[in-house]
């Protein structure tokens, strides 16, 4: 059945009545008068080639029916993260973050009409800072790996130098991001090499590469595969002796138990925040942190907004606006640090909620439930006959890798999928050299039973 | 009269109470918690961390906290928000029950393609009517924002020139674009030439000749440009551009006011960005997540960033084809904003052919009928052909009223957010003294509209009689007027928890 086009719900001014004495008004026969300056060839003379509107109740079946050509992470046991993970949200973040007071405002040109979205991204800010033991955290990136990209920049412009150097193992969609952004500029990628047995930075390498050029040097840590660094004041010593800045891109979820970035010595801070507080989402919106140390020249070498605690004009009540905007494209256009306007917000929002609830107990107890799972995991796994298990001789949390030694990684990952298995991620086109491997994700959400049915599963598989 | 809550709502660390729990994780499973002291001793003890200073709240403390902290903010649901340039329309509530279903939020981006047929689809059916919308050939769904389509887009540029062995050197931006123009063609490694406004507010030609050149790999453009005027040469301006072997890019931020009217492809646009948050009403977020999807035409196909949505007639299945040879480089993880483009495809829907042309129209007749209102104000003008009319958006200029009364657009701009209306943008575009930048969208009744008038008027007598009023403004927001210097002063900076603790202001 056709519906009423005029008036429609979601355009409040479509009323004939209004569009009469407004059109009256502006003393005009027709709307056509109003575009009447367009040239007439662009003018298009016909409908759109689309549907005539659907109803609420409509849309609501009509996309429900597309979707449910999916299976998901409900329906089927999903070990995969690899930049993007499956994590228990609890309920007060959803509500939260769906009330419309924050979710329809925007960027806060009016701070005083805004202290509400304000005042939690100064706290989500806040949280991070002391997460990651760093100082300052900008209001968010798109995702960790435009962030990495926007660090190299910032590296770039604090150094004058060229090259970032990064280890092997490092995510290679990461990489390629980092790739993108900095080679308009003239800088380029550095490989270091990573040892084959522990996954450790080949030192006598990381030597040879840090040089007079070296604008940063980039570690993951936990890696993306999943294995620990341990020599990392070491690391962070060969760059600053290089006068080159030492960069950190870490999964938060590590931070309850494993050492922080800002306490050995990381300038810059990269890393992913969707984690906390916010669902998968097919891969988007992620949640990218950014976050320096408190010296001014790196702050003012900082992309993106960044929420800052002043007072009112009259000193009477605390408040929070959007600090140094000198930097920003808005003010600064085609000098502004990066062209970043609208960003993630609202997922920093979910983040500072859920940091809010977990606080310092929850938290602790997060990382320790991954470690503790993965350690788990690993073991099974390890008692699995034609699987070798992790391929690095370190600890490892919440990624590791899996290598089946007699069968295609893409075949068993296929043959998983008819058990409800999603096994992991296929290493074999990114890192060859690691053979019929998969990365393989645990986190908190996955119980004792799903790591055993998928190992049962593989044991039999494997036979 | 309005007022605005004011909780005078301490920190989240304020708070915090030693021992308080806001949320307890399942106890482990016996054979794994037997397994985390070895783990944990695995890790070397100077890896492991020390102290972790994270507030301890109760669940009803944070809920009572961020509940607060929504009351003291100004969000469409709450009123008008005529701020310029953002779009800032109603964001049907529908989408967000929709965008939070099992099959948006729980499918992980890496399962096997056969597990996320419904996602892929969806997309691919989005990617359609972008195209039609458009007139443009092939979308890129990956941008997060529209800044990053415009990236995206200057990357293309210099793709597709570098294919046709050439290394141009310049892109060109109007002195009326957005920021984000000059910015993120400095990004893609490109040096700006900025062409001048006519004393039409349109591109001047003549001047745009002259700085087109064998150089110019392109010219960023917003139609309506920033000012809510068409452009209506064009027809010319593609022409000089293409003439010199440069493209044109369409910064889609303004499409609300042509949507079903006028096509970016049909103008000779061969790139175009889209800001679903403004033209296709997903929320703003408080400043994002939002989405800026890339189209482009025929023969720039080629460069869009892998992965791109397909469809297999074969096996009637839709896949990603990362097999693109000559795409430009990663920009982002992963396939784009999904949720939001859940929200986009189920908006369009709900609008159909009639009611997204209805938006543009309503949206165009909203603001001619403001404008008509508010351009009858003492101390208000409105530069560049006064009379033509404008597009969903206009900008007038108080300097007037400045120099009358020492009232500037700032101190108007306070004095709104007193009524309970959002301020519109001020100061933007650089090229009119004291801007005020209006867009009512089509989502704003007469009634709105009238009312929006009326507070511009009382607020301009103000301004006449008791000038002190506006320049101490705004009263009734959950603050007074904010000292902005203060935030961003090197001896008062504070831009965390952390740096306020330790007491060392500044940096």
């Amino acid at each position: 059945m056709k519906n009423k086009v005029f008036p429609h719900p979601f355009i409040a001014n479509s009323t004939i009545a209004d569009w009469k004495s407004m059109l009256c008004e502006l003393k005009i026969k027709g709307i056509q008068d109003l575009y009447s300056d367009i040239p007439t060839k662009f003018l298009l003379k016909r409908k759109l080639n689309l549907a005539s509107p659907l109803s609420e109740l409509e849309t609501f079946k009509h996309v429900s029916r597309i979707l449910s050509r999916d299976t998901s992470c409900r329906d089927m046991s999903v070990f995969v993260g690899a930049g993007a993970w499956l994590h228990y949200i609890p309920a007060a973040v959803s509500e939260i973050v769906s009330r419309s007071e924050f979710l329809t405002s925007y960027t806060q040109y009016q701070p005083e009409a805004s202290q509400g979205m304000l005042m939690a991204l100064f706290e989500y800010q806040s949280l991070m800072a002391e997460l990651l033991e760093m100082d300052v955290v900008n209001a968010s990136m798109y995702d960790w790996a435009t962030a990495l990209g926007e660090a190299g920049r910032m590296c770039g412009r604090l150094t004058g130098r060229s090259e970032v150097v990064i280890p092997k193992f490092t995510s290679p969609d990461r990489r390629a991001t980092l790739q993108t952004y900095i080679d308009p500029i003239g800088m380029r990628i550095v490989d270091v090499a990573q040892s084959r047995e522990d996954g450790q930075i080949v030192f006598e390498n990381l030597i040879e590469k840090v040089s007079s050029d070296t604008a940063a040097v980039y570690l993951e840590n936990p890696s993306y595969l999943g294995f620990l660094e341990t020599e990392v004041d070491a690391i962070a010593e060969v760059s600053h002796d290089a006068g080159a800045l030492f960069v950190v891109g870490v999964d938060p979820t590590s931070l309850g138990i494993i050492r922080p970035p800002g306490d050995y010595g990381a300038d810059i801070v990269v890393g992913e925040g969707q984690p906390f507080g916010n669902p998968v989402n097919f891969g988007g919106p992620l949640l990218g942190i950014l976050a320096c140390k408190k010296d001014i020249k790196m702050i003012r070498a900082m992309p993106g907004r960044i929420i800052g605690m002043t007072t009112t004009v009259d000193e009477m009540q605390r408040a929070f606006a959007m600090s140094l905007q000198t930097r920003e494209q808005h003010i600064r256009r085609g000098e502004a640090t990066s062209n970043i306007c609208t960003n993630n917000a609202l997922c920093a929002l979910a983040s500072a909620v859920y940091l809010s609830l977990l606080g310092k107990s929850g938290i602790h107890e997060l990382s320790e439930h991954i470690l503790a799972k993965t350690k788990y995991a690993i073991k099974k796994f390890s008692s699995t006959d034609g699987v070798e298990v992790p391929l690095f001789k370190a600890p490892h949390f919440k990624e590791f890798t899996i290598r089946f030694k007699r069968r295609h990684a893409d075949d068993v990952l296929r043959e998983l999928l008819e058990h409800k298995i999603c096994g992991g991620k296929s290493l074999v086109p990114e890192f060859p050299e690691l053979g019929e491997s998969v990365l393989t994700c645990i986190t908190e959400l996955h119980s004792k039973q799903q790591i055993d049915n998928y190992t049962d599963t593989l044991d039999q598989l494997l036979r | 009269m309005y007022r605005q809550s004011r909780w005078n709502e301490p920190l989240i660390f304020e708070i915090s109470r030693e021992g308080a729990v806001g949320h307890v994780l399942p106890a482990l499973e016996k054979e794994i918690s037997s397994e985390l002291k070895e783990a944990l001793n695995e890790i070397p003890k100077e890896m492991r961390r020390k102290m972790l200073n994270l507030p301890e709240v109760s669940e009803l403390e944070v809920v009572r906290h961020f509940t607060r902290l929504s009351q003291m903010n100004y969000g469409i649901s709450l009123g008008a928000y005529p701020l310029g340039s953002c779009t800032m329309k109603y964001n049907p509530v529908v989408n967000e029950k929709i965008a939070s279903l099992e099959n948006v939020q729980n499918v992980h981006p890496l399962q096997h393609q056969r597990t996320t047929q419904g996602n892929l689809e969806l997309l691919y059916k989005l990617e359609k009517t972008l195209c039609e919308i458009t007139g443009m050939h092939k979308f890129s769904f990956i941008p997060a924002a529209g800044a990053q389509g415009e990236l995206l887009g200057c990357l293309m540029m210099k793709a597709y020139h570098k294919e046709h062995g050439e290394k141009r050197r310049k892109v060109i931006v109007p002195d009326s674009a957005h920021g984000t123009n000059p910015a993120s063609a400095q990004m893609a490694g490109f040096e700006l030439d900025v062409v001048k406004s006519d004393e039409t507010g349109c591109v001047d030609i003549k001047e745009l000749s002259k700085i087109a050149t064998e150089e110019t790999a392109g010219l960023m453009l917003t139609n309506p440009n920033t000012l809510g005027i068409f452009e209506r040469n064009i027809e010319e301006i593609v022409q000089i551009i293409h003439d010199v072997g440069g493209l044109l890019y369409y910064d889609g931020a303004n499409l609300n006011a042509i949507m079903g009217k006028v096509r970016p492809g049909d103008m000779g646009f061969d790139i175009a960005h889209l800001n679903v948050h403004k033209t296709f009403s997903t929320p703003h977020g408080g400043g994002g997540p939002g989405a800026g999807p890339v189209g482009v035409k025929k023969e720039l196909q080629e460069f869009l960033p892998a992965p791109t949505v397909e469809y297999d007639s074969a096996t009637n299945s839709y896949y990603l084809n990362y097999d693109r040879p000559k795409a430009v480089g990663k920009i982002k993880m992963f396939y784009g904003n999904f949720s939001v483009y859940v929200k986009t495809y189920a908006y369009i829907l709900m609008m159909g052919v009639e009611g997204l042309r209805l938006a543009a129209e309503a949206s165009v007749l909203g603001s001619n009928y403001l404008l008509n209102k508010l351009r009858e104000l003492k101390g208000v003008a409105v530069p560049f052909n006064s009379r033509q009319p404008r597009k969903h958006e206009f900008v007038l200029s108080l300097s007037k009223l400045a120099k009358d009364t020492g009232v500037r657009a700032l101190d108007v701009a306070k004095r709104f957010l007193d009524y309970g209306v959002h301020a519109p943008i001020t100061y933007f575009p650089l090229i009119i003294d004291e801007a005020f930048m209006v867009e009512p969208t089509e989502s704003e009744t007469r009634r709105e509209l009238d009312n929006v008038a009326k507070i511009m008027s009382e607020i301009i007598d103000e301004a006449y009689k008791k000038p002190e009023k506006a320049l101490g403004a705004p009263y009734n927001t959950s603050v007074g007027r904010i000292n902005e210097v203060k935030a961003s002063h090197p001896k008062t900076l504070c831009l965390s928890w952390r740096m306020h603790k330790r007491g060392s202001r500044g940096a």
